[in-house]
């Protein structure tokens, strides 16, 4: 029972990080190869609050959000100066940049991290229902974000930018926006992997996680909700259930990336409506 | 003199990056695509060469076959990954080089095994004095064969016809296509030879630290691309000065900074303070 629960909460704070950079490159169509840092940024937020600070884990949560959101507003600014390419390479850097000043901090812990941070207080099964509570709530969110007048902006602004540029939407304030909400929840993340690891560490939060990440957006179907959740999902617990996916994962991450982009951009999201289209066709 | 000395090993370390970044730069010219898997050709440069040079002793031996064949892995990458998609949206080119270059990373982990390999004669070992300054063989290797290669780019692409129908290719692919050049030699070519640079590179780089291993295509890697950026994408000259740049603000980075930033947050935070300051690149004009 342990394992299952230690399984979904793992399992549900990949699903909010999935759906945070999902804001940023799905809905915002701003390429980000450096989210981790974001994650590793809301994750020593709380280590530090609840170890050094006697923060409690509610504040130290709220503090990580904050500082995410504060340090993404001011990457997002870089999206103002630089687009796609530019943009991918800027935010790679400061994910590289994140490391190396993390790795030089004696009072980050440098290249031991952080040890001891406290659990939840809610006991393991209270934690996973609050991971999981969250991963729906930021589901909803994103559902309602979609839909809203943020929503059309943030796609007007994915599909062409210049064109939304000339029907007069504010592209700098759209595109932090997307950068200080999907940060913010990316800083959450991060928080609820201090506190169920117990520890943070530079290596998890280098260029591979920022892939990790990507992967699971890009695999699920850029954009789309329902696919991002349920890949994020599954790619959290196969290497669990697998064995071989454990020993292969970074092989299969790469994989999964370039076979999607090959074969169907549209990743699961847009295999399942071909197939939708066909069967309705043979009707 | 120690000012001195950091600035020429500043400049060592620049070339190396400039024969990484040269490549990645004409092949951004070319297709627009910022192909990270030259990470990965970069190390296979350094493992093949390591390795026959193990096998057969000569190092000569052993660079010149890794030259030739990673040559054609990049011929091969650019037809059966990019080609296929060269329609799409950037970002799709970019996901795909990634996907790749995480698969050839996990490849030569689980051929060539997870730790480091050295050669068992390391070559060019000896130390050279050269106005006070003490140089290794290898790393005034390195330096000729930046100049020779980069050189030799510069003179191909002014003097030759297909230097001429690459540049045409470059300014306009469909102009230059209906004056009879043929697209896809050109691409070919240019993969070719971005990937000859990349080999080389990676043997350089491997003689130098004397051992190889699975992710030394990382770092150099990730730090040509920002040098690409802050050279402006696909120009060759601001390209080998900002590679040229980059090495030598490390060098007097790691002694100055070495207490806030380590060596490659160094590289980034350059980049970042470029791009705010001219996103359109270092020497490009607007």
């Amino acid at each position: 029972m342990e394992y299952e629960i230690s399984l979904l909460t793992v399992m549900g704070i990949n699903i909010v990080l999935a759906l945070s950079l999902n804001i940023i490159t799905g809905f915002c169509g701003q390429i980000s190869l450096g989210h981790a840092a974001f994650y590793g940024t809301g994750a020593y937020c709380a280590a530090l609050a609840t170890t050094q600070w006697g923060m409690s884990f509610w504040s130290g949560g709220l503090l990580a959000m904050v500082v995410a959101a504060i340090f993404g507003f001011f990457v997002g600014f870089a999206s103002l100066r630089v687009r796609d390419d530019f943009l991918a390479i800027t935010t790679m850097g400061v994910g590289f940049l994140f490391l190396g000043v993390v790795r030089q901090q004696d009072a980050l812990g440098g290249e031991m991290g952080i040890a001891g941070v406290p659990g939840s207080g809610l006991g393991e099964f209270g934690f996973m229902i609050l991971v999981l509570a969250t991963a729906v709530l930021v589901i909803a969110f994103s559902l309602y974000i979609k839909r809203s007048w943020l929503g059309f902006a943030f796609d007007a602004i994915a599909q062409d930018q210049d064109t939304s540029r000339t029907v007069g939407i504010d592209i700098a304030r759209f595109k932090l926006a997307a950068f200080v909400l999907g940060t913010a929840i990316a800083g959450l993340a991060g928080s609820f992997y201090a506190h169920h690891v117990r520890f943070v560490g530079i290596d998890s939060f280098g260029f591979i996680e920022s892939i990790s990440i990507l992967a699971m957006v890009v695999v699920g179907g850029i954009g789309s909700i329902w696919g991002v959740v349920v890949v994020a999902a599954v790619l959290s617990v196969l290497p669990l259930w697998l064995q071989f996916v454990a020993d292969y994962q970074l092989l299969i991450y790469g994989a999964l990336l370039f076979s999607v982009m090959q074969f169907n951009q549209g990743g699961l999201d847009g295999i399942v409506r071909q197939l939708v289209r066909k069967w309705r066709a043979n009707d | 003199m120690v000012h001195f000395e950091l600035l020429v090993q500043g400049l060592v370390q620049g070339t190396i990056y400039a024969l990484v970044a040269v490549g990645l730069t004409l092949v951004y010219g070319l297709l627009r695509i910022l192909h990270i898997a030259h990470a990965g050709l970069f190390s296979l440069g350094g493992y093949i060469a390591l390795l026959l040079a193990n096998q057969t002793g000569s190092f000569a031996f052993g660079l010149a076959c890794s030259v030739l064949l990673v040559g054609l892995a990049g011929m091969a990458i650019y037809r059966l990954a990019y080609q296929p998609i060269l329609d799409k949206p950037p970002y799709v080119a970019l996901i795909v080089s990634i996907g790749l270059y995480i698969i050839m990373e996990e490849v030569f982990r689980l051929v060539f095994g997870p730790s480091t390999i050295s050669f068992i004669n390391p070559p060019l070992q000896g130390i050279v004095e050269f106005y006070g300054i003490r140089l290794r063989e290898v790393e005034i290797a390195t330096m000729a064969v930046a100049i020779l290669f980069i050189g030799g780019v510069g003179i191909l692409s002014t003097k030759t016809r297909i230097g001429v129908a690459w540049r045409a290719t470059v300014d306009d692919p469909e102009m230059a296509r209906s004056f009879g050049v043929r697209l896809y030699s050109v691409r070919y070519f240019n993969f070719f030879m971005a990937s000859v640079m990349a080999a080389t590179a990676g043997a350089m780089v491997a003689v130098s630290n004397n051992m190889v291993e699975p992710t030394m295509g990382g770092v150099p890697a990730y730090k040509a691309l920002a040098i690409i950026v802050m050279g402006g994408l696909g120009d060759v000259r601001g390209t080998l000065f900002a590679a040229l740049a980059l090495g030598i603000i490390e060098s007097f980075g790691t002694i100055y900074l070495g207490s806030i930033l380590d060596r490659d947050a160094i590289a980034f935070a350059f980049l970042i303070i470029v791009l705010m300051f001219r996103p359109q690149g270092l020497l490009v004009r607007n």
